[in-house]
């Protein structure tokens, strides 16, 4: 069965797992030494109860000063014990929970680095799972493996140098029933693992279930469907029922059948030894110290395959964990980057093609020039790829082909973080940070409380901060609550207010917000995005109508360009979208 | 617990004759010292290789009990556990849908997920050890030491003494590591929460330019995180050296005595050894016990969550029989009716209004002004903590749920598709619709385009909820699963946000035209998808500010004549 598991990408693993160990080598030297010591001291106790029992021959018979010497190396082997185990333990704990936190900070670094293209075609539960169960089920395995199994093998391999000191042959017969469990306990095992792989996917079939529906009762009861919600539940919930009842059951048979196997070894012993001596080959004593031991000599058996199986398991746990840190990062930038900051805002598309799966092009020979302060409004049907340009803009996403150029440097030779930093965003999907109200308008900034309190203003969010519990000071998160959608779109308002970068990106930034605050916004808009280059996706036409340049996008094309006025005049597809929001209803 | 209980009463032949096997299997191994000392004393002492193997034989036929006891007790220990645990997770499912939207808002969403989920398998697997081992530990410790009185009550008071001392100090260790891992845990959660952030919001972090900033604060967590868990494995890597130590001196003192009594003629050789040997095996039961006490503690608390949710009562009762209604009355009233959520200000205060049968009314005002609030009353999915809301003239208090619900086709805010087909999701608004009833919603719901640009049309899959479908696509869907049950009042709260123009109004042409003339509610943040509305009704601030219509409301209504300009500034 080992040898299996050896494939290469086993054996990457394993020595990508020493590398990060390589740190703490003369700790875990350390630990192995101590650990062969507390094997050795405890086994000795054993021979030396068997000795002061030898010393007790019967009434009248007791050689005291026999026993005495016993019981006082007894008294100082197992005081060492405990003090070297102590030791080992400690440190134990100190290599792997470095460990730990070093292949988390690992995975961060890459998690943060991800491109976007990775996150959002990969569900984050999976990623965020990685990140902290897998890294934990990673340390358990670890950890136990570090403690039992170089006590388990050195254990192992001093109870039968012990043996094989007070009776050879009896120990052979140890030696030999002994493997019986771990092959009964492999067996087990590989019958089970078909088993729990149903389980868990049953679990996660009712898992996704209850999400939906939980998460979604506001439907459900609308159309009273909460009886049939309950039946499907029923169905799967069932289903799980009987398969964890079976995965349940007979993994549980290993306990029992290692712990007969062991029974039997022990009554053989018992056989064997009395035998012995009654030959005359062994005292009452050895037979003693040889009982204990074949307790002992089969529990780190068992234990090594527990901790096989959780090192296995710990392993590709591990393997996951390097696959996500190996992940591709978004490109670095190039050496000699070009900082923009202080851009002036001049944004040029040379025939951009894009595409997110390379069967369905989206974008197509995109052309378009905006001088500096002018503003860009983007408009089109739903899913005409409106957001894609964003994707660009931002090099969320990279083109294709052709360029995207800001003040004339293509900005894939620019420096990520400055190109970032000349845009200001606010996006259609609103996301708050979990902290204070304070932290997602600083956004990670520097900003005085008045800078702040002047940003909240100016996106007319400060009224409704005032009114939250503790103000300023509420601790809000993504999962809103809190916060109606209009208030987390006037929060992320109030970001870009008081970053006041060069150019501004608004992605339908005003579709939650009622029409009388929007105009508030829009007039702190405009004096934001004077003299700003700014890209504004909207659906609402007369927030887009003083734009310099309007691009229509239909089916991810620009099939028109020009002011408000020349586009009505033309007659277009832009004039038609116009003149859909006066059309009456029912009239 | 006391919910756990009552399950388990369900599986009450399981949930002792578990234990009990398990009981038996323990007695037979504490036979095996006894019969050891058998061998010992009889068969080595007078060289009687037949009682030798009389013994053998009497070890291997314990073992063959034990074996067959303990499958029988896994056995019955699985089943009463897992059927638990899935008795337990439909009762808490069935309470949840029973739950009024308030008690949902209270206890939240993703805890009532967690709550039936992992919290479940945690209780699961925590009575599935308790049936097994609570009962066998102590059964084994304390049958030792009786074993040990029956052998010699001077050694025996060794036992007595060494197992105190044992559990004192097990208890205490556990006892000082349970709030050194609790602080663990919150770090951890801190730590998950810091890696979703960085995933749900990477491109908002990316364009502030706080990936520096975020990788401090993980980094700060992480290392927290290392030093609590550095702390809390100190206090539990004390619990094997130390109980090695007392067991051990248990063994010195336990020999000197042996050696005393054997000296007097007391006590035999042999029973020198199982006294030996049964003091070995309170340690390891112990330990075990330890272990076993920290898992069922975890389940109790996961089980005590479970019951904090199945103890709120639903805050909302419904009555069975459908009243009688009036068919003069208007299809839904408002009679001074107000709503305060459990924590704040009022969301609605007297609102009053009526709302003729066919008629089409708008409701509009700013963000938080109670438009969701107030449409939400009418399915009563919020009691009206003021006044009265009536639909067909009667209560809405008096209706059953289902009766009321059916009556209305309710578009959520949210546009939200649920796992299956595009078929299986219309039908949740009609379950008997046909193909060209379901022809017709999708047509009027300008949702057509949608089933033919798939390319198995209707029967196309539609993943958990709804995510490979545009927000645009969503909404035209679930408009049309609420035209599927052409119902008598449709709710349209803020349903066509992510239409482009020219779809929203085809969109509101199509509903005017329904043959069956519902009672339509279009609640909307533009003055364009209402001003055709033969009402219009103005919130501001969770109160009225104007009911009319629109050239009425233009002339009267200051509020509306101020959104209206905000939308048409120039050319209107």
């Amino acid at each position: 069965m080992e040898k299996k598991q050896k494939t290469p990408v086993r054996r990457e693993t394993w020595r990508r797992l020493l590398a990060y160990l390589r740190a703490s080598l003369p700790i875990l030297v350390l630990t192995i030494l101590f650990a062969g010591a507390t094997v050795v001291l405890s086994l000795w106790i054993p021979v030396l109860c068997g000795r002061a029992i030898d010393c007790m021959i019967g009434p009248g018979h007791v050689d005291f000063d026999g026993i005495a010497e016993c019981l006082v190396k007894i008294g100082i082997a197992a005081g060492l014990v405990g003090i070297l185990q102590w030791a080992m333990n400690s440190l134990n704990n100190r290599i792997t929970y470095r460990v730990i936190a070093d292949v988390r900070r690992d995975a961060f670094n890459t998690l943060a680095r991800l491109p976007l293209s990775y996150i959002d075609t990969h569900p984050h539960g999976g990623t965020v799972s990685r990140v902290i169960a897998d890294v934990d089920q990673f340390a358990d395995g670890l950890l136990l493996g570090f403690t039992q199994f170089f006590t388990g093998i050195a254990t192992i391999v001093c109870t039968l140098v012990f043996m094989l000191t007070i009776h050879p042959l009896i120990t052979l017969v140890v030696v030999v029933l002994t493997p019986l469990s771990l092959f009964v306990a492999s067996f087990i095992a590989k019958r089970t693992y078909d088993m729990f792989r149903l389980q868990s996917e049953t679990r996660g079939e009712l898992t996704a279930q209850i999400n939906e529906v939980v998460g979604n009762q506001p439907v459900v009861r609308a159309f009273s469907k909460e009886e049939d919600c309950l039946a499907q539940f029923d169905e799967i919930n069932g289903r799980l029922e009987k398969c964890s009842l079976r995965a349940i059951f007979f993994s549980s048979i290993t306990n029992p059948s290692t712990r007969f196997i062991n029974n039997v070894v022990y009554a053989a012993v018992a056989l064997f030894g009395a035998f012995a001596v009654i030959d005359g080959g062994m005292t009452v004593g050895g037979l003693t110290s040889f009982l204990a031991y074949a307790n002992q000599y089969t529990k780190p058996f068992n234990e090594i395959s527990g901790v096989i199986t959780e090192l296995q398991n710990a392993l590709a746990c591990a393997e996951r964990i390097f696959a996500l840190i190996d992940e591709p990062v978004e490109t670095s930038d190039k050496p000699h980057a070009v900082d923009l900051a202080g851009a002036r805002g001049e944004v040029r598309a040379e025939h951009v093609d894009f595409s997110y799966v390379p069967e369905r092009e989206l974008i197509r020979d995109l052309d378009l020039t905006v001088r500096p302060g002018e503003r860009v409004a983007i408009v089109g049907p739903t899913g005409c790829g409106k957001t894609t340009i964003i994707n660009l803009l931002m090099r969320f996403y990279d083109v294709k082909s052709g360029a995207i150029r800001v003040d004339g440097h293509d900005i894939r030779d620019a420096r990520r973080d400055s190109l970032h930093g000349v845009y200001g965003m606010v996006l259609q999907d609103t996301w708050i940070m979990k902290g204070t109200v304070r932290d997602n308008i600083r956004m990670g900034r520097d900003a005085t409380e008045d800078e702040i309190v002047a940003a909240a203003k100016a996106a007319h969010a400060h009224s409704f901060i005032r009114r939250l519990p503790e103000g300023y000071d509420t601790v809000i998160d993504d999962d809103g609550g809190a916060l109606s959608a209009g208030q987390r779109q006037l929060l992320c308002i109030a970001r870009v207010m008081l970053a006041i970068p060069p150019m501004l990106i608004l992605d339908e930034a005003t579709s939650s917000i009622d029409t009388r605050t929007e105009m508030k916004i829009q007039n702190a808009f405009a004096t934001l995005m004077r003299g700003r280059t700014s890209f504004i996706v909207a659906h609402r036409l007369s927030t887009i109508r003083e734009a310099d340049i309007i691009l229509v996008m239909n089916a991810g094309r620009i099939v028109e360009k020009g002011t408000h006025d020349e586009l009505l005049a033309r007659g277009g597809f832009y004039a038609k979208l116009w003149g859909a929001q006066f059309e009456s209803a029912g009239a | 617990m006391k919910t756990l209980f009552r399950h388990l009463r369900a599986y009450a032949l399981e949930s002792v004759l578990g234990p009990l096997f398990k009981l038996l299997e323990a007695m037979f191994e504490l036979f095996v010292p006894l019969v050891v000392a058998d061998i010992v004393d009889r068969g080595i002492a007078s060289s009687d290789r037949g009682a030798v193997l009389r013994g053998f034989c009497i070890l291997i036929a314990l073992g063959i009990i034990g074996i067959v006891c303990s499958i029988t007790a896994q056995y019955f220990a699985a089943k009463a556990s897992v059927g638990c645990a899935t008795r337990l997770r439909r009762d808490l499912y069935a309470h949840i849908e029973a739950l009024s939207f308030s008690d949902l808002d209270k206890i939240g969403i993703p805890t009532l997920i967690t709550r039936l989920t992992g919290d479940l398998n945690t209780v699961q697997s925590g009575l599935n050890l308790a049936l097994r081992l609570l009962l066998r530990s102590p059964f084994v410790v304390f049958g030792a030491m009786i074993m040990a009185f029956t052998i010699d009550r001077r050694a025996a008071m060794i036992f007595l003494a060494v197992i105190a001392v044992l559990g004192a100090v097990v208890a205490v260790i556990m006892r000082a590591s349970v709030p050194a891992y609790k602080k663990v845990q919150s770090e951890l959660d801190a730590i998950t929460g810091t890696t979703r952030e960085n995933l749900s919001g990477a491109r908002v972090i990316r364009a502030f330019r706080m990936e520096e900033s975020e990788r401090d604060k993980f980094a700060s967590h992480n290392d927290a995180l290392y030093r609590r868990q550095l702390f809390a494995g100190r206090i539990s890597a004390l619990m094997n050296p130390l109980t090695f130590v007392i067991l051990n001196t248990g063994i010195i003192l336990l020999l000197r005595t042996s050696g005393i009594r054997v000296n007097a003629g007391g006590l035999t050789t042999g029973q020198t050894v199982a006294l030996y040997n049964y003091m070995t095996q309170i340690l390891v039961e112990l330990v075990k016990f330890a272990n076993l006490i920290i898992s069922i503690s975890k389940a109790v608390s996961c089980m005590n969550r479970v019951d904090e949710v199945l103890a709120a009562e639903p805050a909302m009762t419904f009555p069975d029989a459908a009243p009688e209604e009036d068919p003069a009355a208007p299809a839904v009233e408002f009679r001074g009716a107000g709503l305060r959520y459990s924590a704040g200000d009022a969301s609605l205060t007297d609102m009053s209004f009526r709302i003729e049968r066919g008629e089409t009314v708008g409701v509009i005002g700013g963000t938080g002004s109670g438009k969701t609030s107030l449409v939400a009353l009418i399915p009563r999915f919020y009691d009206a903590t003021e006044g009265e809301v009536l639909v067909n003239g009667v209560d809405v208090r008096k209706y059953p749920a289902d009766v009321l619900r059916r009556k209305i086709g309710y578009v959520l805010q949210r546009a939200s598709l649920f796992k299956g087909t595009i078929r299986s999701n219309l039908l949740w608004g009609s379950p008997e619709a046909g193909e060209e009833e379901i022809a017709a919603a999708l047509a009027f719901a300008q949702a057509a385009d949608v089933v033919a640009s798939k390319e198995d049309g209707l029967d196309s899959a539609v993943e958990q909820g709804g995510r490979n479908f545009s927000g645009g696509q969503r909404q035209r869907l679930t408009i049309a699963r609420a035209l599927v049950r052409r119902p008598e009042i449709l709710i349209l709260d803020d349903s066509a946000s992510a239409l482009d123009f020219a779809t929203d109004a085809s969109l509101r042409r199509a509903l005017a035209s329904l043959d069956y003339k519902p009672t339509t509610v279009i609640v909307s943040q533009r003055t364009s998808s209402i001003q055709h509305a033969d009402k219009i009704i103005v919130l501001d601030d969770g109160r009225i500010a104007g009911i009319g219509r629109h050239d009425e409301l233009l002339e009267t209504c200051p509020v509306y004549r101020e959104i209206y300009d905000s939308q048409y500034r120039k050319e209107a």
